[in-house]
C-alpha cells in the first residue's frame, strides 16, 4: 500500500483518484457487511419510506435507522441502493473486460506475429466490429439475448474485443522485428513460447492502460443501456438503472435518487481513468528506477 | 562453378548458390494497370545474388562490405533465419554433409540449434522483461541441455566465462551498460553449445576501448569452445584483425574473397582496393584522401553488368554488360574483376 | 605558438545538465585555441562531453543544460557573454555547424534551392537571382552532379551522403571562418566517409578555414587533423600536435584508445582494451577520472590532476595527468614500453 501510494506521488490528483479508487472498491465488496439495507430484499423495504430526503429517519425500526442518502420510491436505502449498484458496475465492467481482453490479446498477438492472410482475416472482422457504434451493437445483441447479467457481459465483450486486438497487433508488429525476438526463434524456442512468454510482455503496456480505461467505458455502457432500459433488470439494480429509476422525479424535486448514483458513477470513471494514465508510466520498467 | 573454398579445414557450412529476393506484392490498382498494358511490375530487390560460401570447421570468416550490399541478409541466409528464394545450405556434421533444408523436423532443428548470432544492438537483441539469468537460461532448460538442479552453476559458469560477475544474473537488461550486454548476448548464443556463430556488426555499435574488450573475447571463445564464426561487418579494420579468411560483398555479390593476409597485401578488384585505401593508418598523420567517386546505387535498380563499374577507375566496355563469376586468380584467391586472369 | 591572435579561444569552459540525481558535469574546464586554417580534432568516446563541447562554442545547449563558466573568444569578442542578436548574426555566417544527422540543418518540407538561398539571405543583402547562383556554385563545390537539377529536389530525395554534401554546402555558403562538426561521417559509409574527408580537406586548405572536428575515430582525426585534443569524463586530458600526440601520447587513456584500434594491431593479436567502463559524470572523483581504469595509478592520482606540457613538441603538447609531472607527491618511473 505505501510502495503503490509512493508510486502515486508525483501527482496529488493521481493520489486522490487512487484512494478513491480503492474506497469505491472496498465499499463494493463489502457491500453487504456495510451497507444499512439488503436492497434487493423486497422484505426489508418499506414503501411508505418512499422518496424522502437525504438524512431522513426511517419511519419503523427495520435496520434502517436513518437514510443517509435518502431513499427511492419503494422506500430503497440510497447508500445501500449505491453500494450494491457499485457491486454490479463493476463486476459487469471486469469481467466484460478480462474476457475481451483475453480474446482480443490472443487474437492480435496471432495477427502481429503471423502477419499474411490471418492478420487479414482478423483485422478486417476487428474494423467491422469497430465500423459500427458499441451501443448500436450492445442495442442488438441485448434484444435478441434478453437481460441478465451473463447477457450484458456478451454484449460488452462483443463490442470490446476490437480495441484489445488492434492494439496488441500494433504493438506486436512493432515487437516482432526486434532482435530479442530473432533471437529466440534461433534458439529454437517454441512457436506459443514466443508468443506468451516473449512477445506478451513486451505488448502489454499499452494494453494494460487501453484495459484500464475499457473497464470505465464498459461501466458507462452499462449504466447506459440499464438506463435505456434494456440492461439489467429492476431487481437488481446497478448505477445506471438507479440512475434511470430517479429521473422521473428529477422534476419534481427528488434529486437525490438520479443525483447520487451519478456521482458515483462519474467519480467512479473518472478515478479509473486517472490511475490508469499513470498507470502507463509505472508499467514501464525503463522508467523505473534502477 | 566451384564455391570458392579457400580454406583447408573441413567445410562445416556450405552455401551453394544461394539468393534471396525480397518484392513486394503489386496492390489491387498496380495489378489492374498492370492488366490495361501499364508498364508497372512488382519491384524486387535482390538482396543476395547467387552467392556460394564455404566456411571451415574453426575457421574465421570475416565477410565486408557497404550498407545495403546484403553482408546481413547474407548472415540469416546462412542460419535460416531468411529462407532463401534459391540455393543450398550444406551442413557438415556426424553423419556427413546434408542440406539443411531437407532434412526432416526434428533433425533439422538439431542442426539449426547448433547455428547462433549474436546481434549489432546489444539492447534491441535481449528481451526487455526477462532477467539476464532467465534469457540466458530458457533454452538450454527448454531442450533438455541442463537441468533446473544445475542451472545456477551452470548460468555462473557460463557468465564467468563471458567476463560477467555471476551475480548480476538477476538483474534485467537496461541495467547493464553496452558492453555488458554485449557480453549477455554473446552468453545467450553459447548457451545451446553451438558450434557456428554469426557475428553481425557485433562490436559496431560499441566505444572503441569496449569493442577491443568484446573483440578480445570472441577470439578467446574461438579457441577456448572450437567455434566457427561469419564475422559480418562494415569496419575493415575488425575484420581485418578477427578474420582467417575475407569476403568482400557489394550489391548483393561477393566480388573478392581470400585470406586476409593475401586479400590485404595483393587486392585485386577495384573495390577492395577502394576499401583498403580507406583503412585507417595513424602512422600516416595528414594525409591526402583520394575518394572512390559515385554514390552506392541502390539496390532496387542495380547497374548492369559488374556492378560496381559507374564508379570504377578501371571500367571497360565490357564491364557493362559482362557480369563475370568468381575465378580464381591465384591459390584460394578468388576475384569477380574482368581485369584479373583476362576477360574475354 | 605564434604572436598572432587565434581564431578562437575557449578557456575554462563549464557546462552543466543538472538532472534528478545531481549535477552532470558534461564540460568541466576545457580550454583551447585554434588558428586560422586550423583543423583541430576533438576525439573521445561516447559520453565525453566532446559533443557538447562542441554546442557550448555555438551557444546551441538546451536547458535544463547551461554554460556556467569559462569564455568562448572568436575573433576577441565572448561568444557567451554576446548578445542574442549579435551571436545570430555570427552563427550561420562567421560561423557554422554540420551534425552527425544531417537532417538537423535540412528541413525535410523545404526544397534545396529554398534552403540554401534562405541561409544566403538571412545574413547578406544579396538579389535572390544572386543567392541562386551562389547556391548553384555551393552544390558543385561539395561535388554533387548536375546542381541545377538537384537545387530543385526535397531531401528526402537524396541518398545520406549526398544529404550530408548539402548540409555541409548549406554550412558553407556563407564562406565562414569556422566550421565546427560532430561526428559527420560517422553515419556513413567507408568510401562515402571518404569522399567527405577528401572535400573537407580541400576546402580547409583553399579556404583558410578552421574546422573542429569532433570524432570517436581517432584513425580519421590522425589522417585530418593538424591538432588533436583528447577528452575523458568532460575534460580535455591531452592535446598537441597530431604527430606528437599520436607519436609519443603521453596520457594512458590515449595510449590506451591506440592500443584498442584493431587496425593498428597484428592480425589476431590480442588488443589491449582499456578495462571497465567509462564513468558517469554524475559522481565524478575528485582526483583524475580515469584512475579506476588506469594502468598506472598510483597515490597521487586521488588528487587533482596537473596540465602541463610535455617535452615532445614544445609547449604546444599538453598533458593532464601526473605521470612525469616534476611535482608529483610521489613521482615513480614511467612503465610505459
Amino acid at each position: 500500500m505505501k510502495i503503490l501510494l509512493d508510486a502515486f506521488s508525483p501527482s496529488w490528483v493521481e493520489r486522490c483518484a487512487l484512494l478513491v479508487l480503492i474506497a469505491l472498491l472496498l465499499g463494493a465488496l463489502a457491500a453487504p457487511l456495510i451497507s444499512p439495507q439488503n436492497p434487493y430484499d423486497l422484505a426489508q423495504l418499506s414503501l411508505s419510506d418512499g422518496r424522502l430526503p437525504p438524512g431522513s429517519a426511517a419511519s419503523a425500526g427495520q435496520g434502517v435507522q436513518r437514510y443517509w442518502l435518502g431513499s427511492d420510491d419503494q422506500g430503497r436505502d440510497m447508500l445501500s441502493a449505491i453500494l450494491y449498484g457499485l457491486r454490479i458496475s463493476l463486476l459487469v465492467g471486469l469481467s466484460s473486460t478480462l474476457l475481451a481482453l483475453a480474446f482480443g490479446l490472443s487474437l492480435g498477438l496471432m495477427a502481429g506475429y503471423f502477419g499474411g492472410r490471418l492478420d487479414s482475416l482478423i483485422m478486417r472482422l476487428a474494423d467491422i466490429q469497430l465500423s459500427f457504434p458499441a451501443i448500436l451493437i450492445a442495442l442488438i445483441l441485448l434484444a435478441v439475448l434478453g437481460q441478465g447479467v451473463g447477457k450484458i457481459v456478451t454484449a460488452l465483450f462483443a463490442v470490446q474485443w476490437a480495441y484489445y486486438a488492434r492494439t496488441t497487433r500494433s504493438a506486436a508488429l512493432v515487437e516482432r522485428r526486434k532482435d530479442y525476438i530473432e533471437a529466440a526463434r534461433l534458439l529454437g524456442l517454441s512457436t506459443p513460447r514466443i508468443l506468451f512468454r516473449h512477445l506478451l510482455p513486451n505488448c502489454l503496456p499499452p494494453l494494460i492502460v487501453v484495459a484500464a480505461l475499457q473497464v470505465a467505458a464498459a461501466i458507462s455502457l452499462e449504466a447506459t443501456l440499464s438506463f435505456l432500459g434494456i440492461g439489467l433488470p429492476i431487481t437488481e439494480p446497478s448505477l445506471g438503472l438507479l440512475i434511470a429509476n430517479g429521473f422521473q422525479y428529477l422534476l419534481a424535486g427528488n434529486y437525490w435518487i438520479s443525483f447520487f448514483p451519478g456521482i458515483a458513477l462519474v467519480l467512479l470513471i473518472v478515478a479509473i481513468n486517472l490511475v490508469a494514465d499513470r498507470l502507463r508510466d509505472i508499467i514501464n520498467p525503463r522508467l523505473q528506477k534502477q | 562453378m566451384l564455391p570458392p573454398d579457400s580454406s583447408r579445414r573441413p567445410a562445416l557450412l556450405e552455401l551453394r548458390q544461394i539468393s534471396k529476393r525480397f518484392s513486394r506484392p503489386l496492390d489491387l490498382a498496380a495489378r489492374l494497370a498492370q492488366k490495361l498494358g501499364a508498364a508497372i511490375s512488382a519491384q524486387t530487390v535482390h538482396a543476395v545474388d547467387r552467392v556460394s560460401l564455404t566456411i571451415g570447421r574453426g575457421e574465421i570468416v570475416g565477410l565486408v562490405g557497404e550498407s545495403g550490399c546484403g553482408k546481413s541478409t547474407l548472415g540469416r541466409l546462412a542460419l535460416g533465419s531468411y529462407p532463401a528464394s534459391s540455393g543450398q545450405r550444406y551442413w557438415r556434421g556426424e553423419g556427413g554433409t546434408t542440406a539443411i533444408d531437407d532434412l526432416p523436423a526434428t533433425q533439422r532443428r538439431a542442426v539449426q540449434l547448433k547455428m547462433q548470432m549474436v546481434f549489432q544492438d546489444p539492447y534491441a537483441s535481449l528481451n526487455p522483461r526477462l532477467r539476464v539469468g532467465q534469457a540466458i537460461s530458457e533454452a538450454p532448460l527448454v531442450h533438455g541441455l541442463i537441468t533446473a538442479q544445475q542451472r545456477d552453476a551452470w548460468l555462473a559458469q557460463l557468465l564467468h566465462k563471458v567476463g560477467l560477475d555471476p551475480s548480476l544474473g538477476e538483474r534485467y537488461p537496461h541495467q547493464f551498460s553496452g558492453g555488458q550486454r554485449a557480453r549477455i548476448g554473446i552468453a545467450r548464443a553459447l548457451a545451446v553449445a553451438p558450434e557456428f556463430i554469426v557475428c553481425d556488426e557485433a562490436v559496431s555499435a560499441l566505444d572503441v576501448s569496449i569493442q577491443a574488450q568484446v573483440i578480445n573475447l570472441f577470439m578467446q571463445l574461438r579457441d577456448d569452445l572450437d567455434l566457427t564464426y561469419l564475422f559480418i561487418s562494415h569496419d575493415l579494420g575488425v575484420i581485418r584483425h578477427v578474420s582467417d579468411r575475407v569476403a568482400v560483398m557489394y550489391l548483393g555479390r561477393i566480388v573478392e574473397s581470400a585470406s586476409t593476409d593475401e586479400i590485404f597485401a595483393h587486392p585485386h578488384h577495384p573495390y577492395t582496393q577502394a576499401l583498403i585505401a580507406e583503412l585507417p593508418v595513424i602512422g600516416g598523420h595528414r594525409r591526402d584522401y583520394q575518394a572512390i567517386r559515385g554514390e552506392i546505387p541502390s539496390p532496387l535498380h542495380p547497374p548492369s553488368g559488374c556492378h560496381f563499374h559507374p564508379r570504377c577507375p578501371y571500367a571497360m566496355a565490357q564491364c557493362q554488360t559482362l557480369a563475370r563469376e568468381l575465378r580464381e586468380i591465384a591459390p584460394q584467391h578468388w576475384s569477380s574483376c574482368i581485369l584479373d586472369g583476362g576477360g574475354e | 605558438m605564434s604572436m598572432v591572435q587565434p581564431l578562437l579561444e575557449v578557456n575554462k569552459l563549464q557546462t552543466q545538465f543538472p538532472t534528478s540525481s545531481g549535477i552532470a558535469k558534461a564540460v568541466d574546464d576545457v580550454s583551447f585555441s585554434l588558428a586560422a586554417g586550423e583543423i583541430l580534432g576533438l576525439v573521445g568516446e561516447s559520453g565525453c562531453g566532446k559533443t557538447v563541447t562542441g554546442f557550448s562554442i555555438l551557444g546551441l545547449v538546451d536547458p535544463p543544460g547551461r554554460v556556467v563558466g569559462g569564455q568562448v573568444l572568436f575573433k576577441g569578442e565572448d561568444l557567451l557573454t554576446m548578445d542574442t542578436e549579435r551571436l545570430r548574426a555570427i552563427r550561420g555566417n562567421r560561423l557554422a555547424m554540420i551534425f552527425q544527422d544531417p537532417m538537423m540543418t535540412l528541413n525535410p518540407v523545404l526544397r534545396i534551392d529554398t534552403q540554401l538561398i534562405e541561409t544566403l539571405q538571412a545574413h547578406q543583402d544579396i538579389s535572390r537571382a544572386a543567392a541562386y547562383d551562389r547556391a548553384l556554385e555551393a552544390l558543385g563545390e561539395v561535388g554533387i552532379a548536375e546542381p541545377a537539377q538537384r537545387l530543385r529536389a526535397y531531401p528526402h530525395q537524396f541518398s545520406g551522403g549526398m544529404r550530408q554534401r548539402v548540409a555541409i554546402a548549406i554550412a558553407l555558403i556563407n564562406r565562414p571562418d569556422l566550421i565546427i562538426a560532430d561526428e559527420p561521417t560517422t553515419a556513413l559509409d567507408v568510401t562515402i566517409q571518404g569522399q567527405i574527408l577528401a572535400l573537407v580537406q580541400a576546402l580547409c586548405r583553399e579556404r583558410q578555414m578552421s574546422l573542429i572536428w569532433i570524432s570517436h575515430d581517432l584513425s580519421v582525426v590522425a589522417g585530418l587533423a593538424d591538432r588533436v585534443a583528447v577528452m575523458y569524463a568532460g575534460k580535455i586530458v591531452e592535446s598537441g600536435t597530431v604527430r606528437a600526440t599520436l607519436d609519443h601520447p603521453a596520457h594512458p587513456y590515449t595510449r590506451g584508445l591506440l592500443g584498442a584500434i584493431p587496425a593498428l594491431h597484428e592480425r589476431g593479436s590480442r588488443l589491449l582494451p582499456i578495462p571497465g567502463t567509462t564513468p558517469s559524470l554524475l559522481n565524478l572523483p575528485a582526483g583524475c577520472a580515469f584512475a579506476d581504469r588506469c594502468a598506472q595509478v598510483h597515490g597521487a592520482c586521488a588528487l587533482p590532476p596537473p596540465d602541463f606540457a610535455v617535452g615532445h613538441d614544445g609547449p604546444s603538447h599538453r598533458v593532464r595527468c601526473w605521470l612525469n609531472h616534476a611535482n608529483s607527491p610521489n613521482r615513480i618511473a614511467d612503465a610505459a614500453p
